[in-house]
C-alpha cells in the first residue's frame, strides 16, 4: 500500500486511510525534542454501513488514530479520502465535519456541565446553522433525544442529572446532531457498568441500520469489538499488527500479539476458564518514545528471530482479506 | 470448623448531608483458609465498601452502623484503633485499584516496603531491606536491589501493582483483599498480575477477596463468588454454581448482558432494562424489583431473606421462593441443614 500519489479512491469504500502517520513532538531535555511516534504508517478502509473494530493496548494509538481520521489533530502525514474525495481544507474539509463525528469515552468530562442538554446535543446545529429557526431546532433536538430514548422534556436539564448511561446517550445524540454518515466510537461503553452497556451497544447497532452509518469502534474490551464489528483491526505501538474480519481474526489470529492478547482475555465461564491455554507475555509495552527496533512487538514475541530486531515487517495480505505485519506468517 | 472470616449482617452507612446512604445493607459470608473469593458488582453495589468495612479503614462521613467480623473467630468491630492496627497489614492488608495514587511519590519503593516491615516485625533497617528485596523478587520484580532505590512514577502499572502485592504480602497476613487490582491495567498485564496473584496465593497459602466488576476474572480465579447489587447481597456459592446455576434475576440478566467472546452468532445483546437505583432513595422492597421483569408484588414491598438453593448456594430473590425452591437460611443451624436443603433443592430440582 504504498502507491500515495497515484492513490484512486474506490467507490465500494465510504472511509479510505492511507499511510497516516502522527508524531507528537516531545521535549527530552535542553532544546532536545523527540518524536513521539502515536501512529505510524496505518492504512485501512471502511465501507458504507460497516463497523471496523480498533484494539490494541494503552498507547498504542488507537485513540490517536480515531482523532487524526477526524482531522482534530492534523496529520503528520498520510491522506484521509471521504467518500470518494480526499479531505484537505477548503469546502470538502467543511463537509466532512459535518459528516464525520465523534463520541467520546469519558460521559462525564465530554459534556459541559453549564450547558443544558438541549443545548449539548444542538451545539453541531448552531454550528453548521443546519436548522432555519428556532422551532426546528427545537423540534431537531426533540427528535434526536428520542433517537436516544430519552425523553424531550429532559431537554432542559443538566448533565450531572443524569447517569453514565444516560450521558452517553447525551454524547450519541450530539455526534448524531449533524446527519454524520461516519462516527469514530472511542471507546464509548468503557466506562459504564456492565448492565448499562449492552443497552448502549444495542442502542448503537440499532441507530447504524436505521441511518446506514459506518463506525470506527475503538475499544480495549475484545468480546465487545467482537460482538459489534464486522472486520477488526489491532494495534500495538503505534502500528496496525493485524486486519481481518472478526470471525476470521477469532479463530485463526495469526499475530503472536493477537494471539496472546486473545489468550488473555478472562472467560465468563469457570470450566472454560481451567481448560484455556493462556499465553502471559512477558514485560510490559515498551514506551512509544523509545519504541524497539524493526518489529516493535519483538521485545515480547515468543518467535523473535534476529530479522524482527532489525527489519520492520511489511503489512501484508497473508489470506484473503486478512492482513497482517509479521516476518514469521 | 470455623471459619478464617466471618462476616455477618454487616451494615455500613454514609451519613451524608442528604441523607443516609446505605452502601452496605446486611452482607454475610464466610471466607476459609486458602480460598479465593470473589465480590462481584456494580459501581455503587457497596463491594468496595464491604471491604473497608472488614479493615476498618472508612472515612467519615461512612461509619459501620451494626454487623460483626470476626477474624479467626475474634470479633473485630469495636476493637481500638491501636488493636486494628496490629491487624491490618499483619493478618489482613489490602491492595488497591489505582496503584499509583496508593504508593507515594516522595518516598522510593524501598523506602515504604522497609518502612511496612519495621513497623509490624521486630526486624532491624538492615534484616527489612533484605526482606523487602527477596519480597520483589517474588512478586517478579528483576533487578529488585536497583528497583528498591526508584520512585514511583519510574515504574510502569503493571510494576508498580506488583510493587503494592509485595507492600501487601511482606507480613504474610492471612487474608488479601484485592481492591479491583487489574482494572487500571491493560488485558496482557492484568493477565500477568492474575497469575502472579495464583502463584503467590498458592505458595503463601493466603485467601484472597477478589473485588471485580468483571465476571471473568472471578470465573478464572474464585473459589467461590459473591454477587452484590445496592449494597445487598443477591446470591453467593461456589463459582460454578454462579455461573452454571443463577438464582437471582440480576446474576441471570448480568451474565446475559455481556457479549460473549466464543459464540459466533451476533446476536442483539439482552441488556437489563433501566438505570442503577439511587442509593439515598431505597425502595422498599429488593432493590433490583424496579429493573427486574419478573418483580411481583411482593418484591416491591418486602426484602427476600437468604434462601439455601443448592449446596454451597444462597440466594435472596422472591422468584425461588414462589417456584419452592430452597429452604430458608434463618431455620438453618449448622452444616446438617444445609445438607438437607440441599438434598431438598436437587429434588425440587427433579
Amino acid at each position: 500500500m504504498s502507491e500515495q500519489r497515484a492513490f484512486q479512491p474506490d467507490p465500494q469504500y465510504l472511509v479510505q486511510v492511507r499511510g497516516l502517520k502522527e508524531y507528537f513532538p516531545i521535549s527530552t531535555g535542553f532544546a532536545q525534542v523527540t518524536m513521539l511516534k502515536a501512529v505510524d504508517d496505518v492504512s485501512f478502509d471502511i465501507k458504507k454501513g460497516e463497523t471496523l473494530g480498533l484494539v490494541g493496548e494503552s498507547g498504542c494509538g488507537k485513540t490517536t488514530v480515531g482523532r487524526t481520521m477526524l482531522h482534530l489533530y492534523k496529520p503528520t502525514a498520510g491522506e484521509i479520502w471521504f467518500g470518494g474525495k480526499k479531505v484537505e481544507k477548503g469546502p470538502v474539509m467543511n463537509e466532512f465535519r459535518k459528516k464525520a463525528q465523534l463520541v467520546f469515552q469519558d460521559p462525564y468530562s465530554s459534556l459541559n456541565p453549564r450547558m443544558t442538554v438541549g443545548d449539548i446535543v444542538a451545539e453541531p446545529i448552531d454550528v453548521h446553522k443546519l436548522c432555519a429557526n428556532k422551532k426546528e431546532r427545537s423540534e431537531r433536538i426533540q427528535e434526536l433525544l428520542s433517537m436516544v430514548g430519552l425523553s424531550s422534556e429532559q431537554a432542559t436539564r443538566y448533565a450531572h442529572e443524569f447517569s453514565g448511561g444516560q450521558r452517553q446517550r447525551i454524547g450519541i445524540a450530539r455526534a448524531l446532531a449533524s446527519k454524520p454518515e461516519f462516527i469514530v466510537c472511542d471507546e464509548p461503553v468503557s466506562a459504564l457498568d456492565v448492565s448499562i452497556q449492552a443497552q448502549v451497544l444495542n442502542m448503537l447497532e440499532d441507530l447504524q441500520h436505521k441511518l446506514g452509518l459506518s463506525y470506527l469502534f475503538i475499544a480495549h474490551d475484545l468480546s465487545v469489538v467482537k460482538h459489534i464489528s464486522d472486520r477488526i483491526a489491532v494495534m500495538y505501538l503505534g502500528h496496525m499488527v493485524e486486519l481481518a474480519s472478526s470471525l476470521e481474526l477469532h479463530h485463526h489470529p495469526l499475530h503472536p500479539y493477537t494471539i496472546s492478547l486473545l489468550s488473555a482475555i478472562p472467560v465468563p465461564d469457570p470450566d472454560k476458564a481451567k481448560k484455556q491455554k493462556r499465553i502471559v507475555l512477558n514485560g510490559d509495552i515498551p514506551s512509544p518514545l523509545h519504541a524497539p527496533s524493526g518489529c516493535s512487538f519483538h521485545t515480547r514475541c515468543s518467535r523473535c528471530t534476529e530479522i524482527c530486531k532489525q527489519v520492520t515487517p511489511e503489512f501484508k495480505e497473508v489470506a484473503p482479506q486478512h492482513f497482517a505485519a509479521c516476518h514469521h506468517i | 470448623m470455623q471459619h478464617l472470616l466471618e462476616v455477618k449482617d454487616l451494615h455500613t452507612s454514609f451519613f451524608t448531608p442528604n441523607g443516609e446512604v446505605k452502601a452496605v445493607g446486611g452482607v454475610s459470608f464466610n471466607l476459609d483458609k486458602g480460598k479465593v473469593l470473589g465480590i462481584v458488582g456494580e459501581s455503587g453495589s457497596g463491594k468496595s465498601v464491604t471491604a473497608y468495612s472488614i479493615l476498618q479503614i472508612l472515612t467519615p462521613p461512612g461509619r459501620i452502623v451494626s454487623g460483626s467480623v470476626k477474624l479467626s473467630g475474634r470479633e473485630l468491630i469495636g476493637l481500638s484503633e491501636d488493636e486494628m492496627r496490629k491487624v491490618r497489614g499483619n493478618k489482613i492488608s489490602i491492595i488497591f485499584q489505582d496503584p499509583m495514587t496508593s504508593l507515594n511519590p516522595v518516598f522510593t519503593i524501598g523506602n515504604q516496603l522497609i518502612e511496612a516491615i519495621v513497623l509490624h516485625t521486630d526486624r532491624n533497617h538492615q534484616q527489612a531491606k533484605a526482606r523487602a528485596i527477596e519480597m520483589l523478587q517474588l512478586v517478579g520484580i528483576n533487578e529488585p536491589e536497583k528497583r528498591i532505590h526508584q520512585y514511583a512514577y519510574e515504574l510502569s502499572g503493571g510494576m508498580r501493582q506488583r510493587v503494592m502485592i509485595a507492600m501487601a504480602l511482606v507480613c504474610e497476613p492471612d487474608i488479601l483483599i484485592a481492591d479491583e487490582p487489574t482494572t487500571a491495567l491493560d488485558v496482557t498485564i492484568q493477565a500477568q498480575i492474575l497469575e502472579l496473584m495464583m502463584k503467590l496465593q498458592k505458595t503463601l497459602g493466603m485467601a484472597i477477596i477478589m473485588i471485580t466488576h468483571d465476571l471473568g476474572v472471578i470465573a478464572n480465579m474464585c473459589d467461590e463468588a459473591i454477587v452484590m447489587y445496592a449494597g445487598r447481597v443477591c446470591e453467593r456459592g461456589t463459582a460454578p454454581e454462579i455461573f452454571y446455576n443463577p438464582r437471582h434475576e440480576y446474576t441471570r440478566g448480568l451474565l446475559r448482558s455481556i457479549p460473549s467472546i466464543d459464540s459466533d452468532n451476533k446476536d442483539r445483546l439482552i441488556p437489563i432494562a433501566g438505570t442503577p437505583v439511587d442509593l439515598l432513595n431505597l425502595p422498599a422492597g429488593c432493590p433490583f424489583a424496579p429493573r427486574c421483569e419478573r418483580a411481583m408484588k411482593v418484591c416491591l414491598s418486602e426484602f427476600p431473606s437468604e434462601y439455601w438453593v443448592a449446596k454451597d448456594h444462597i440466594a435472596s430473590c422472591w422468584v425461588n421462593v414462589l417456584e419452592n425452591v430452597g429452604t430458608p437460611l434463618v431455620a438453618v443451624n449448622g452444616q446438617d441443614a444445609a445438607q438437607s436443603s440441599a438434598t431438598e433443592a436437587e429434588e425440587t430440582k427433579q
